[in-house]
């Protein structure tokens, strides 16, 4: 008899169990999942509109003779390969020195540093946009302190307007990635650290041994939801520069959204631009597991 | 000794100038809301006594700003409620009644969050502009019900919740069946109490992105009266003429809810942000 008990509490435990998941397994697969499939199709169709008709691979060869495509996919890889791991560097640095115990005002500086994550992305791509206007805040802090002769044209120069986005987008996350180091750092033994102390170990040479090594998991984190966010951007150029001048600083979701509500609507074209999007998350996530990951930690 | 002394100013240095380049923004858009546009653009650091005038003209425009705040407040608010109770159900369900088929969706439910939202929002945007000649046309496109319903669930709220479960402690549910409890009211009368914390966090985070989000509002959302606040704010600043005053003033008003939840949840703030990686 209790046999018979058991098989029927654990029928009735797992039943349990898809009451308690289907809803929200439902909406991923349909919100997620079937739309990820839809779009694979849409990107074999081409036509104006909701007018679509079957063109195979046709949209796909063509993004290789589009200038703005390679226009759009050059800015987001050199938004990504620059800023990405300048951020996590700077977030290294601040959060290995937020981590010493001994610090005076710790919670303050962490309250400050951490701060620009409650603001919108809308919001301060404004913000930035105002600080760096032509006749604005900076240009005349740099011209007060002689370093340079005339304002810097940061919004309307295809240089500059790049290095403004990375500027903007490194304000806006390196807090963000510092937390992320700060908590990891809180897990790691105190005696390590001792230890390399007698050994007379410098500075550089327990960040480098013990610390990088100890946070790789976290850095590993830090690094795939960054590459996959800057592959994503959107509202930061499409508020500061609004994708100019002449396409200089425009993102590959800004051409993926222009294509499908600023020009006359292209959607097939659009979708397999957002698989290319698809594609390269995946291979880079692939690669960063490959270079970061632990074999054993699988 | 003197070499250590110097080390630590470095450190005062470095943190000092960190956290006043973070901090440095906020003071700016709060300065650049009591002044005028002119003033902003050109790097006056003072404060002015513009900012009466700065909120009444961004009342009386015809952006709808007080209608946005609406939009959005009612977005945010039913997006966390809705979105927690449907995520926590689910960690709940995957961390307490673990099944080899239920852990295999698990992790194919993770790969969801490597998905761009650029590959979704064509098909999305189709799907909701199609319900727009059924009935369901209280949920198609250009209705606030359009930019709750994608949101609703996600991999992140899911796996937040499953792993806080982890430390759930278990003995309690045997006990509460023993005392015939079902397992709905266990997860309402039991979990829920005791995961507060948890529920702190995840409502600031679903509260902040439903909030801050701009793609799909700008994407679902195509009347003046259904804008949540960043289109609005966004439409200021991509004017011909942006009137910075105004924006800022509108900024400072936008950020003043986030920035409340911060400051007297810290804790839950940094639980929620963290979330994945505990």
């Amino acid at each position: 008899m209790p046999k018979t008990k058991g098989y029927s509490m654990e029928h009735k435990t797992n039943r349990w169990g898809w009451v308690f998941v289907t809803l929200s397994t439902l909406l991923i697969l349909l919100f997620v999942f079937y739309p990820m499939i839809q779009t694979l199709i849409t990107s074999m169709q081409s036509g104006m509109g909701s007018n679509l008709s079957f063109v195979g691979l046709k949209n796909y060869t063509r993004l290789l003779g589009d200038a703005t495509f390679k226009k759009a996919l050059f800015n987001t890889f050199l938004y990504l390969i620059i800023q990405v791991p300048v951020m996590i560097i700077l977030a290294l640095l601040i959060a290995v020195v937020l981590n010493d115990p001994k610090l005076k005002f710790r919670g303050v500086f962490r309250t400050a540093i951490f701060l620009p994550c409650v603001t919108s992305l809308v919001a301060y791509s404004l913000i930035m946009k105002s600080i760096f206007a032509d006749d604005g805040l900076f240009n005349k802090m740099l011209m007060g302190l002689r370093i340079i002769s005339s304002p810097i044209p940061w919004v309307t120069d295809p240089v500059f307007a790049k290095i403004l986005i990375i500027i903007a987008i490194t304000w806006r996350w390196t807090g963000y990635n510092m937390i992320f180091y700060l908590s990891g750092l809180q897990n790691i033994e105190p005696s390590i650290y001792e230890a390399a102390d007698l050994d007379g170990a410098s500075a550089f040479r327990k960040f480098t041994a013990i610390t990088v090594p100890m946070l790789k998991p976290i850095i590993l984190f830090t690094t795939i939801t960054s590459t996959s966010g800057t592959l994503q951007l959107f509202d930061e150029v499409m508020n500061i520069t609004g994708g100019g001048p002449a396409n200089a600083t425009v993102s590959i979701s800004q051409y993926i959204y222009n294509l499908c509500f600023k020009y006359s609507p292209n959607f097939g074209y659009a979708a397999a631009v957002s698989y290319v999007v698809v594609l390269i998350i995946v291979i880079l996530s692939f690669i960063q597991f490959k270079i970061g990951g632990d074999k054993r930690e699988h | 000794m003197g070499k250590k002394r110097l080390a630590r100013a470095f450190k005062y240095l470095w943190l000092t100038v960190v956290s006043f380049i973070s901090v440095f923004p906020f003071f700016w858009m709060i300065i650049g809301s009591t002044n005028r546009s002119i003033d902003v653009t050109r790097g006056k650091l003072t404060p002015g006594n513009y900012f009466m005038e700065n909120l009444n003209t961004l009342l009386a425009s015809d952006q709808g700003f007080l209608r946005s705040l609406l939009n959005s407040a009612v977005i945010a608010v039913l997006t966390t409620i809705l979105a927690l109770l449907i995520s926590s159900l689910a960690g709940y369900g995957f961390e307490i009644f673990r099944s080899k088929a239920r852990d295999r969706l698990f992790s194919v439910l993770l790969l969801s969050m490597m998905v761009p939202f650029s590959a979704l929002m064509i098909p999305l945007y189709r799907f909701f502009g199609s319900l727009g000649k059924t009935p369901l046309k209280i949920i198609g496109l250009n209705t606030l019900p359009s930019v709750i319903i994608p949101t609703l669930s996600t991999a992140f709220l899911i796996f937040f919740f499953r792993q806080n479960t982890k430390s759930f402690p278990k003995d309690i549910l045997e006990a509460a069946r023993m005392d015939g409890l079902g397992e709905l009211a266990i997860f309402f009368q039991i979990y829920f109490p005791t995961m507060k914390a948890t529920y702190a966090a995840a409502a600031i985070i679903t509260f902040m992105n439903s909030w801050n989000n701009y793609l799909w509002p700008l994407i679902a959302l195509q009347t003046p009266d259904k804008r949540t606040v960043p289109l609005v704010i966004s439409a200021l600043g991509t004017s011909y003429t942006p009137d910075y005053g105004l924006i800022m003033t509108a900024i400072v008003i936008a950020t003043l809810p986030t920035a409340l939840v911060f400051f007297v949840m810290q804790k839950h703030f940094v639980a929620g942000m963290l979330g994945s990686v505990k």
